[in-house]
């Protein structure tokens, strides 16, 4: 069914810029040098007498030197940078508070992070291909990425869809698409990521319905739904209702999960997009702490037990290019993560306490020109979020910045991180950067700028009131534009792009045929006659009645989905109770 | 007289949410001394012809990361035509295959900007083509 669409601007997403003051981007304090600093004695006479007479004939080649967020890095670190610093309650032992040497105590030597390459494009049947071929090639988890139509709970045949459909992910508009895409794909023995988060509780009773008709136990089956909501708002905007619905809908799935499906993690707290977005390193972390620890008070609220959900509580982060400041930031946080579940909220169990991660290398950080270049970007970034303790690990492909990936370019990918799990030699050993002052110092640096943030955010009532007040997007909007300004004045380089440029060679990327639209059409169509049309409207209905309600709306849902009722339609009848959201638009 | 400033109008158009390249825009341009007016998320080539038209703007910039361009770029280039609004200068940026440039220059895009472009090359392009 086709709406009628008003063609009105919304005026007051309209804002008229002041065009007489040029605006300045400011630096956050967290990206300045702790004050606190005591060289010895033998610190001294280097400076004065060896390093001296060399910065007075060579200068360095910068002023200052700062990560790529900012964050001011020391010609050299030494014990003078840890005097406050205690190896045995800072640092400790892997798999033992405060976990910033790892979860668990033999990490990568006893089981490998698990690879698993986000992938999804066209139908459910191209991705089933892809997704049966990254398993044969060694992948060791699937994950799942669905196109906007999808992402926005719209089914493929919506007028919204129009050209969006199977483009930046697959295409799923029912249970019936669903099925296709794990055939041949036992989900009890294989764990899937699904990168979805308003029609997150919709596309999870979709699998879980798949796993019922496998066979497959749901005490049993693993993996993850991203589900997320709240970053949605803060940065990649893939928002249908507002947010109080919105956490209502999310606590519903964690009492769910508790109850059903013991080894799913309902939730991936995320700070990848949050980057993507433009963050800091710091702020993507602060964020994205400060997120989950507002699901978890929304779940207290609802009388959960966190020491029940949180061992299900998993997280995202990015891997960006500032290869000592991606480090310190996953040892961060896990150490931030164990003190705010033992001091804010009193958790007993060291399974809450032990914060586990997927990561991705930085999207943002590939480019268009010499894209052979990304190969050697994206391995570096695996290569911090390996040394930085992952459990599970993404990296894009060469023509992300073109297209989605070509199976040349996916394998590729892939084969970055098999060759760093079994040829560098970095998984030998746990924490090989621990006890070194350089990563130690920024260790700390990084907690404490984090902490300074979710203070912040404490102060304004939580995460969501200040989402509402637009604070941490507009500190994204801050330090994208700040680095923005830097690339332009080539104050920070990107090769091949405002530095170290060659003529480009054409890419051969991956074409999405627009036949995958008339391919749902016609299966929409073929649902739509062959289901029962009274199973849906009463489950629809149902659902609108439970949405009114207090009652948990899993249940409601996977009726729904089981009488064929399509993603759409179920948004809708969301949508017609719950209400859409519309942002304030900060530039 | 005073020159008048160049009026433009950022939009978002399609499902696609990513707004960063877009805002970013919308802030050097308006720091380059031009009026701008940012149409926020989730646009229709409807909703942004009628914006271009109740604003009067000289500049439309397109932010499309989704694929959707091929889809999107003609609908909009139609409605403006039908509008009357043939003389504004139309932008787009963001992952558009070059396989795809010369039918979307065609269809009347004036420039399209890809990742890694400088905000002083999109105000210089403006600038020209609206120079006094």
């Amino acid at each position: 069914m086709r709406e009628l669409l008003q063609p009105e601007p919304r005026l007051r997403d309209f804002q008229m810029s002041d065009a007489n003051k040029p605006s300045t981007p400011t630096l956050p304090a967290t990206e300045k040098f702790p004050t606190k600093r005591a060289p010895s004695p033998q610190e001294k006479s280097w400076e004065q007498n060896t390093l001296a007479p060399v910065l007075q004939k060579n200068p360095e080649r910068q002023a200052q030197f700062t990560t790529i967020s900012g964050h001011p890095i020391r010609r050299l670190y030494t014990e003078a940078d840890l005097t406050d610093w205690n190896a045995g309650t800072q640092l400790g032992f892997p798999g033992e508070p405060p976990y910033t040497r790892g979860i668990h105590s033999t990490m990568h030597r006893g089981r490998l992070w698990t690879m698993r390459q986000f992938a999804g494009f066209g139908a459910a049947e191209d991705t089933n291909q892809r997704f049966r071929y990254l398993l044969s090639q060694g992948q060791t988890g699937l994950s799942t990425a669905f196109d906007l139509p999808t992402l926005m709970g719209y089914d493929s045949d919506h007028a919204l869809s129009e050209g969006e459909v199977g483009k930046c992910g697959v295409a799923i508009s029912s249970l019936a698409d669903m099925e296709v895409l794990f055939d041949q794909i036992p989900l009890a023995n294989v764990t899937t990521s699904m990168t979805i988060n308003s029609p997150a509780a919709v596309i999870w009773a979709m699998y879980l319905a798949v796993a019922e008709k496998q066979g497959a136990d749901w005490k049993k089956i693993s993996g993850t739904l991203q589900n997320d909501i709240l970053k949605e708002y803060i940065a990649q905007k893939e928002y249908i209702y507002p947010p109080e619905p919105s956490m209502r809908l999310v606590i519903d799935t964690f009492e769910f999960a508790v109850k059903q499906t013991p080894k799913f993690n309902p939730i991936s707290v995320s700070g990848y997009h949050i980057r993507e977005a433009g963050s800091t390193a710091i702020q993507e972390l602060a964020f994205t702490l400060r997120d989950g620890m507002e699901y978890i008070e929304y779940a207290l609220r609802r009388g959960m037990n966190l020491d029940e959900l949180g061992p299900q509580l998993s997280f995202f982060f990015n891997a960006h290019s500032d290869f000592f400041e991606e480090i310190a930031k996953y040892r961060a946080a896990r150490r931030i993560w164990h003190k705010a579940m033992i001091e804010r909220y009193g958790s007993k169990n060291p399974r809450t306490w032990a914060l586990r991660f997927h990561t991705q290398t930085a999207g943002c950080s590939l480019t268009a020109q010499q894209p052979y270049n990304n190969v050697v970007r994206t391995a570096l970034q695996a290569l911090s979020a390996v040394l930085g303790g992952t459990q599970s690990l993404h990296t894009n492909s060469l023509d992300e910045a073109w297209a989605l990936p070509t199976e040349f370019a996916a394998t590729i990918a892939l084969r970055t991180q098999q060759i760093i799990a079994h040829e560098t030699g970095v998984t030998s050993t746990v924490d090989p950067l621990g006890g070194s002052y350089f990563v130690e110092a920024l260790t700390n640096e990084v907690e404490s700028g984090a902490w300074d943030y979710i203070r912040k955010i404490d102060s304004m009532g939580g995460m969501v009131a200040a989402i509402e007040r637009s604070y941490p997007q507009r500190e994204i909007a801050e330090a994208s534009y700040r680095y923005q300004m830097e690339l332009d004045k080539k104050e920070k380089l990107m090769v091949g792009v405002n530095d170290f440029v060659s003529e480009e060679r054409p890419l051969d990327i991956l074409q999405i045929d627009e036949t995958v639209t008339h391919r749902q059409a016609a299966r929409l169509n073929k649902l739509r006659a062959d289901r029962s049309q009274e199973a849906v409207t009463r489950t629809l209905a149902a659902l609108r009645k439970a949405a009114q309600s207090q009652e948990n709306l899993m249940p409601s849902i996977c009726a729904a989905v089981k009488a064929y009722a399509t993603l759409g339609e179920i948004c809708e009848a969301l949508r017609q109770v719950f209400g859409s959201y519309e942002e304030v638009a900060i530039t | 007289m005073p020159q008048k400033r160049i009026r433009v109008l950022i939009a978002k158009p399609g499902l696609d949410g990513h707004d960063r390249g877009a805002k970013i825009i919308a802030r050097a341009l308006r720091d380059a001394g031009m009026e701008v007016i940012y149409t926020g998320l989730r646009q229709t080539p409807e909703m942004i012809a009628s914006a271009a038209v109740q604003e009067d703007v000289d500049v439309i910039g397109l932010s499309i990361l989704s694929g959707a361009h091929n889809t999107i770029c003609p609908q909009l280039m139609n409605l403006l035509k039908e509008k009357g609004m043939d003389d504004v200068t139309v932008l787009v940026g963001g992952i558009i295959p070059g396989a795809d440039i010369p039918a979307l220059k065609q269809a009347g895009i004036a420039e399209i900007f890809l990742p890694g472009t400088s905000t002083q090359d999109i105000v210089e392009f403006i600038n020209k083509k609206h120079a006094a």
